[in-house]
């Protein structure tokens, strides 16, 4: 019986050759993410009576989602994540600045293609950038995983989204995403895994792919893949012979390198070319072009020259959607030399400490600030309205993020339109909702 | 197995940040304060008059958005007995089973049923009883029943726990 990728992955991670579509599984995960959600995570656990987390080795938390602390309730919250990671002796936990987890996991090369990640956060589905399988849940449920290591997943029907032909210039992922959503509405893909595949998708760099399944969150999926190629093996290959290494101390050579980029291939899941879809939609990328999610759905979509002009009081660059380097370097290909506009503030917030030291090493932050943005600790910043950026009521904020619902930045009457990180720039310079091309 | 309470009716897309804003997910604990933020964005008036057995009706993709819990438990800590609506979020709709509120997929009913009408929830029969009529919803499955069954995933967990040990 041919399969999808959900299908195979979930039968893999339930220890299965075959899963039907429909089916209950109890799988287990390779990788559990939480993040500033631990604490609590850890309250519930608790309850188990367990000492030991029964899988530490499976664990990855990130400080990602309100970092530096923003209050002494957070860094209360905080402070009790980080005895919980030294009592477990948990080896995947990262501080404060590193990053944000969707980003962190995958420069770390923690999750692999073909693999399970359950992470107590809605846009694990970004993992399907690797070809594995991300999907989110609830915080009692990883702490269940703690406890018992294996999760109910009912496998999920499958849905083809296909790009035909190379993203014209100024067009996005971000674009195609929100072009997508706004289509088949921020149910379209309600409990679907979806598909990305075709020639768009392949000539794709591997930052722009991670905006995809990121984005899926808003279309409802279960999860979301793309299947892993060359690219992607050499990427997590290096990474991955990195963080070994810098354990060890020596260097890596092309050799192992190598090994570890068969291994990788060696384990990836691609669907069968005659498994079955619920639906198939196909877009001719030619006949794509700038989009903006307009408040405070992100299915409410407009042409960029729809809403041209609208004022900006805040422009915000970063997010585990689009906050790397390529988003920090189309920013700037925009903005050097020009200025923030008055009245209207700039904020860009690299997605890691990695994104942070590339984008330094290249000149962008120097000429981010000179342009009069200013520059945040890698992490989520603003996007879910914890602090660092929170805005005022009646302002609008043009964001590069993945998400605009009512109060979703902190404030109950304030907009926000979703763009991509070019759009985000030029909007910034003008004070109003513009692309590159308007300068 | 039947609750009985009164409807608060809202409409499509109805996402965690309006049952429960995100720049509380990190510092909110306990019941009382968890439930005082309930809908805050959405309807200031629900926490204030809901009651213990009422229920809420939403359109579709009910509770979609983030993967806080908090917006399926700061119901329950409200009273709510359950949540019908046209469809649901998917992790939402795992945490409101985890957190032992009924989460009914009924798009007629959901449709049917107005603010402030009598709603009864037969679990038994699979049926919603209501002044405009009565509908019938599919059976939950055999997870999501015995995690409902035990009274959440906590519970659920803790015999399976004890069954092992
Ligand atoms: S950047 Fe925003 S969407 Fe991404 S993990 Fe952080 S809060 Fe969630």
């Amino acid at each position: 019986m041919p399969q999808t990728f959900a299908q195979k992955a979930l039968a893999r991670a339930a220890g299965f050759d075959f899963a039907e579509v429909g089916q209950v599984v109890d799988a287990r995960p390779d990788v559990v993410l939480s993040h500033d959600n631990t604490a609590d995570i850890r309250r519930t656990w608790l309850e188990f009576g367990q000492g030991r987390v029964t899988i530490p080795e499976k664990l990855a938390i990130t400080l990602d989602h309100a970092v530096p602390a923003p209050t002494t309730k957070h860094a209360q919250n905080h402070a009790e994540i980080r005895a919980f990671v030294q009592e477990q002796g948990i080896r995947n936990a990262f501080e404060v600045g590193r990053g944000i987890c969707h980003q962190v996991l995958s420069e770390e090369a923690i999750v692999l293609p073909g693999q399970l990640i359950l992470g107590a956060d809605s846009h694990t589905p970004h993992f399907g950038w690797m070809g594995a399988l991300g999907a989110g849940i609830g915080r009692t449920e990883v702490a269940t995983l703690w406890a018992t290591g294996e999760l109910w997943l009912r496998v999920p029907e499958s849905m083809r989204i296909v790009l035909d032909g190379p993203l014209p210039p100024g067009v996005t992922a971000k674009d195609f995403a929100l072009r997508i959503i706004g289509d088949l509405g921020a149910d379209g893909g309600l409990y679907a895994s979806v598909e990305f595949s075709g020639s768009g998708i392949e000539s794709m760099s591997l930052e722009s792919r991670m905006v995809l399944p990121n984005m899926m969150a808003e279309f409802g999926v279960k999860t979301a893949y793309i299947a892993p190629d060359e690219k992607v093996f050499d990427y997590l290959a290096r990474r991955l012979a990195r963080r070994q290494t810098t354990d060890g101390g020596r260097t890596v050579t092309e050799a192992e390198v190598a090994i570890r980029n068969s291994q990788l291939a060696a384990n990836a899941i691609y669907p069968d070319a005659d498994a079955s879809y619920i639906a198939e939609h196909i877009y001719a990328a030619a006949e794509l072009e700038p989009y903006v999610a307009c408040p405070h759905s992100v299915d409410k979509l407009a042409t960029l020259s729809q809403v041209a002009g609208t004022r900006v009081q805040q422009a915000f660059l970063g997010t585990c959607t689009n906050g790397r380097l390529e988003d920090i370097a189309a920013a700037v290909e925009v903005i050097r030399g020009k200025r923030v506009a008055a009245g209207t503030r700039f904020l860009v917030i690299p997605a890691s400490s990695q994104v942070l030291q590339d984008a330094l090493r290249l000149g962008y932050i120097e000429a981010l600030v000179e342009a009069g943005a200013h520059i945040g600790t890698p992490g989520c910043g603003p996007c879910m309205g914890n602090h660092m950026g929170v805005p005022a009521p009646g302002e609008v904020t043009i964001s590069s993020a993945n998400r605009n619902f009512q109060g979703r930045m902190g404030t109950k009457n304030a907009e926000i339109y979703l763009a991509s990180p070019a759009v985000v720039a030029a909007s910034a310079v003008t004070g109003m909702i513009c692309g590159p091309g308007n300068l | 197995m039947s609750t009985t309470g009164r409807a608060w009716k809202y409409g499509d897309n109805i996402n965690t940040d309006v049952l429960f804003p995100g720049k509380y997910t990190y510092t909110a604990q306990g019941r009382a304060e968890i439930a005082s933020h309930a809908l805050e964005d959405l309807d200031p008036a629900f926490v204030k008059n809901v009651k213990p057995g009422d229920v809420i009706v939403g359109g579709s993709n009910f509770g979609c958005g983030s993967s806080r819990e908090q917006a399926a438990s700061c119901l329950v800590y409200n009273g709510v007995a359950a949540v019908i609506a046209e469809s649901f979020g998917r992790i939402f709709y795992r945490n409101a089973i985890n957190f032992g509120l009924l989460v009914i997929t009924c798009p007629e009913a959901a449709r049917a049923i107005q603010s402030g009408d009598e709603v009864t929830v037969d679990l038994a029969r699979h049926r919603i009883l209501t002044g405009s009529g009565e509908f019938a919803f599919p059976p939950f499955s055999a997870s999501v029943g015995q995690i409902l069954q035990a009274g959440g995933l906590v519970e659920y967990v803790k015999t399976k726990l004890r069954e092992t040990a």
